[in-house]
């Protein structure tokens, strides 16, 4: 815990945040003072606050995505001081609470910097791209039916276990915008590395591996030299251990050229 | 006049209601269901899955959510379970047990048919999600574990971890995103529901506001499904998401389809306790835990300021195992919340306001050490540290209840539609199987179970046995509903009065939660009813909403879905008050056995209350299907 704790009485901030009224607007950085914040409150109570305080002044409040505030929806997503959902390792912006800040402090926060995630309004970002590298390959193709019993095929608890850490991605994009290069490496070869690892996953494991990668590409994300600041920011505490598994797919699939033409065909 | 409400259930013995009815259902032949429309509102596992699999079926499928991806619906944030009868433990489950534990969980408010149903179709779900590539939980064996939950002496409960929704909802909308890339579903994110359109009688399609143009678009289609979950956020505080809200279903009502049980709200036993007055909203702690934590409040009084370390074993009091010596810590939720709230008004609750009680897991971690229960609870402890910033290891958890789920919704039949033909409601949004209570790890079961393996029967016999004109949005039908909706935005952006949405929301909270919360009486619910209409004048008169219906405008999609809970409330009241009984999550505290204990009354309250929707101003209707009993006895619900 990096909390340093503010005693008594709320804390007086400085924020700094990028307000954009629109997605072809020019956008800048506007200075809100945040007067009587608890050390309990989320960074998103926080804003709330503040917003409130702009709405009784009658301006537009701040614009930004949440939703369950937990943690786990992916909705909320802030550059905080620089930090994708700021200071605190394995926390979204939601669950960093205010604890983590002194009295006194300047917080800035901007959006998610990506080319392929556009700004919408102020904090608010398109990460529709997320959605579509997915639809090239992220599932198994399991129409709903009657298959075998769940139980007929074991699966090693270690490839199991290997599976659910990559599955557990969800979505936020803090892996692109910690990114010097806004690659969305980590983000796909997660879920490679998920379908990868189990039996259901092997007949579409190259194409998967192809399309998405090419997926990636097409969406304008960079390449990956591999900085490490993905995992670094991953709330989930992915490893970056998937990349060189998204790799290592990537490659053998392309080195299957007869099964790779044949797919790329039926795509 | 009260209508009569026809639940559709099939005749023939209970266990062969379903296959018999699949069988003398109409099918839609292959090379025809390309030619139907199929409208789904919502994207989590009910809506996720009930578009995905109509998709794979040949349907043409149009599906709407309000978040930027369909994989952020609120389904996302189950944490404990999915139940379903496998009986891989071999400890006496099976389809019969999981049936009558759910009908007994509800407190006999349920109807048989529907829940048998939901117990039969339970084990294909588990076989669909595997199939899928959901990483369950698994022993070194490689096969699946399992664990139990509330109201149950069967270990049932598969999981993923904490994070058995997300891996759910993220199976079902793997699905979904392989139909877009198909071409069988086209997907609108960032676009809510703010009108239902009926033509004929018949659901027909929905208007719907792009939030990022602020456009309001008309979409027809030849049938409609909602799946917009549950309206737990009525209360403000609840562990629901932010954007949770009664407005698809709700505006849906006022065009006709009844409301049935709206009073019957799940206030879940274990969240982390209210902070202060900034708490947007609250967070769930699994029931899960109670498997391995003892939950417990001081015996005296005097006690509760101590650090828990110093009250030694004799002087606390583990009131559930006192209580319920069978089910222990593993109490239905009910049951559960209402004794940590009895031992909090008894002045013995413990943290900021004395509205907490302790779930200590210092036995469990003594006993199988402290890596077992860190591999087992490892992300739930670490949420809790976050929030809390006391380190659960070492202090025991502070828990309250919260509202977390709603059992009432619209009413349906057996083929789960609505009262107005064409409308089909699936998972939270309906009322169907949980009856006054759901016991954990259900809520997925029925939503994965309504949209993988009930609607893509039920659709196709509605599609099939009807004859549906063709209708397009340029219908006068689509154009009244669409002016409508424009000219509500209009009076909300015009009001520009001095309070903020948030304000209204909480008040009403506040108002929810004190007079129809956990415990009530008449005399609140009178008050509520005469305070909702007050408030809700006040924000029609005072709401402040800036900015303009173009583009985003967060502020007015809040304000339309506050407008909505403001008239929604009145009717969980006015539900509240004509249910003179104590039913599982409902208790009214003139209803009460001599030990405190919820007390149901049969002969006058063994219905279902579906209200309809009389006009603005009127009195709703209420209409009343009877429950019948065949194959369970009605008993007095006892976990002791």
């Amino acid at each position: 815990m990096s909390a340093t704790h503010a005693t008594g009485k709320g804390m007086t901030l400085t924020l700094h945040v990028w307000r954009q009224a629109g997605p072809n607007a020019a956008g800048r950085i506007v200075d809100y003072p945040a007067p009587d914040i608890s050390p309990d409150m989320s960074f998103l109570e926080m804003l709330d606050v503040v917003n409130e305080r702009l709405i009784a002044k009658g301006e537009e409040p701040i614009a930004f995505d949440h939703d369950c505030r937990e943690g786990i929806c992916g909705s909320c997503g802030l550059m905080i001081n620089g930090s994708a959902h700021g200071p605190m390792k394995l926390t979204t912006a939601c669950q960093l609470h205010m604890r983590s800040f002194k009295d006194g402090d300047d917080i800035w926060i901007e959006p998610w910097r990506a080319k392929a995630f556009p700004v919408i309004k102020d904090l608010v970002v398109d990460r529709g791209a997320f959605d579509r590298i997915i639809q090239a390959g992220g599932y198994i193709s399991a129409p709903t039916g009657t298959p075998q019993d769940a139980n007929a095929l074991p699966i090693p608890k270690a490839d199991a276990d290997l599976a659910m850490d990559n599955a557990a991605c969800i979505g936020c994009g803090a892996c692109v915008a910690a990114c010097p290069n806004a690659s969305a490496s980590l983000f796909t070869a997660a879920k490679i590395t998920h379908l990868g690892s189990l039996p259901q996953g092997q007949p579409e494991r190259d194409r998967r591996a192809l399309a998405m990668v090419a997926q990636m590409d097409e969406e304008g994300f960079g390449g990956c030299t591999l900085h490490g600041e993905c995992q670094e920011a991953c709330p989930k505490g992915i490893s970056i251990d998937a990349i060189m598994q998204m790799n290592r797919d990537f490659v053998r699939a392309s080195a299957t050229a007869v099964q790779a033409k044949e797919w790329s065909g039926a795509a | 006049m009260a209508r009569k409400l026809d639940a559709k259930i099939p005749s023939g013995p209970l266990a062969e209601k379903w296959e018999t009815h699949r069988f003398e259902m109409k099918l839609v032949n292959p090379a025809n269901k390309r030619k139907f429309s199929v409208i789904v509102v919502g994207s989590g596992l009910a809506g996720a899955s009930a578009a995905a699999s109509l998709s794979e079926l040949g349907y043409q499928v149009s599906c709407f959510c309000f978040q930027d991806t369909p994989r952020r619906a609120h389904s996302i944030a189950a944490q404990g379970g999915i139940n379903a009868a496998k009986n891989y433990r071999n400890d006496g489950d099976s389809v019969q047990r999981l049936f009558y534990d759910t009908i007994k969980g509800g407190d006999f408010r349920a109807r048989e048919a529907n829940v048998y149903r939901l117990a039969q179709v339970s084990v294909d779900i588990i076989d669909q999600c595997v199939a899928q590539g959901v990483p369950f939980a698994r022993e070194y064996g490689g096969l699946l574990a399992n664990r139990s939950f509330g109201g149950a002496q069967v270990s049932r409960t598969f999981y993923a971890r904490g994070q058995t929704g997300q891996q759910l909802l993220l199976g079902a909308y793997q699905a979904l995103e392989k139909e877009i890339a198909r071409g069988g579903v086209t997907m609108y994110s960032r676009h809510e529901m703010l009108e239902l359109v009926v033509v004929d009688g018949k659901a027909r399609g929905i208007i719907v506001r792009d939030m990022l143009t602020g456009e309001l678009e008309s979409h027809a289609a030849d049938a409609v499904i909602l799946a917009t979950g549950g309206y737990g956020n009525v209360f403000y505080l609840s562990t629901n998401a932010k954007g949770c809200n009664v407005t698809a279903t709700w505006r849906a009502h006022k065009k006709g389809a009844a409301f049935a049980n709206p009073c019957f709200t799940q206030i879940h036993p274990t969240c982390i306790p209210v902070a202060g007055d900034h708490q947007s909203k609250l967070t769930l702690m699994s029931e899960s835990l109670r498997n391995d934590g003892r939950v417990w409040v001081p015996r005296r009084r005097e006690d509760c300021g101590k650090d828990p370390s110093q009250i030694p074993e004799a002087d606390r009091d583990y009131y559930l195992e006192r209580k319920y010596p069978s089910f222990g810590n593993l109490s239905p939720r009910d049951i559960a919340s209402r004794a940590a709230k009895e031992a909090c008004d008894d002045g013995r609750g413990v943290g900021p306001g004395g509205r907490g009680v302790y779930l200590d897991f210092a036995d469990a971690i003594n006993r199988l050490g402290r890596k077992a229960i860190e591999e087992r609870y490892g992300n739930l402890f670490e949420m809790y540290q976050r929030i809390t910033d006391e380190d659960p290891y070492t202090r025991p958890m502070r828990i309250y209840p919260a509202v977390h789920y709603t059992m009432g919704g619209l009413w349906v039949d057996y083929n789960l539609m609505s009262s107005i033909p064409g409308l089909h409601v699936l998972g939270e949004a309906n009322f169907s199987d949980h009856g006054a209570n759901r016991l954990g790890a259900s809520a997925l079961m029925q939503g994965l179970a309504d949209g993988y393996f009930v609607i893509p029967y039920t659709l196709g016999d509605y599609l099939a046995t009807n004859k549906l004109e063709k209708v397009t949005t340029d219908h006068p039908e689509f154009r009244a509903a669409k002016e409508a909706v424009e000219t509500r935005t209009k009076r909300l952006l015009s009001i520009n009065g001095t309070r903020t949405v948030d304000s209204f929301h909480r008040e009403l909270g506040k108002i929810m939660w004190e007079k129809c919360g956990m415990a009530r009486d008449a005399k609140g619910l009178q008050e509520a009813l005469k305070e909702i209409p007050a408030l809700r004048e006040q924000f029609w008169r005072d709401v402040k909403v800036l900015g303009s219906a173009e583009g985003l405008n967060q502020s007015l999609e809040k304000a339309g879905r506050v407008a909505d809970f403001l008239e929604f409330a009145e009717l969980m009241c006015l539900d509240a008050l004509q249910r003179e009984e104590s039913c599982g999550g409902h208790f009214r505290t003139e209803y009460q056995t001599e030990d405190g204990e919820a007390k149901r009354d049969d002969e006058r309250f063994a219905y279902v209350a579906a209200w309809e929707y009389a006009g603005e101003g009127k009195a709703p209707i209420l209409n009343k299907e009877p429950l019948t009993f065949e194959n369970v006895h009605l008993s007095t619900r006892s976990y002791k």
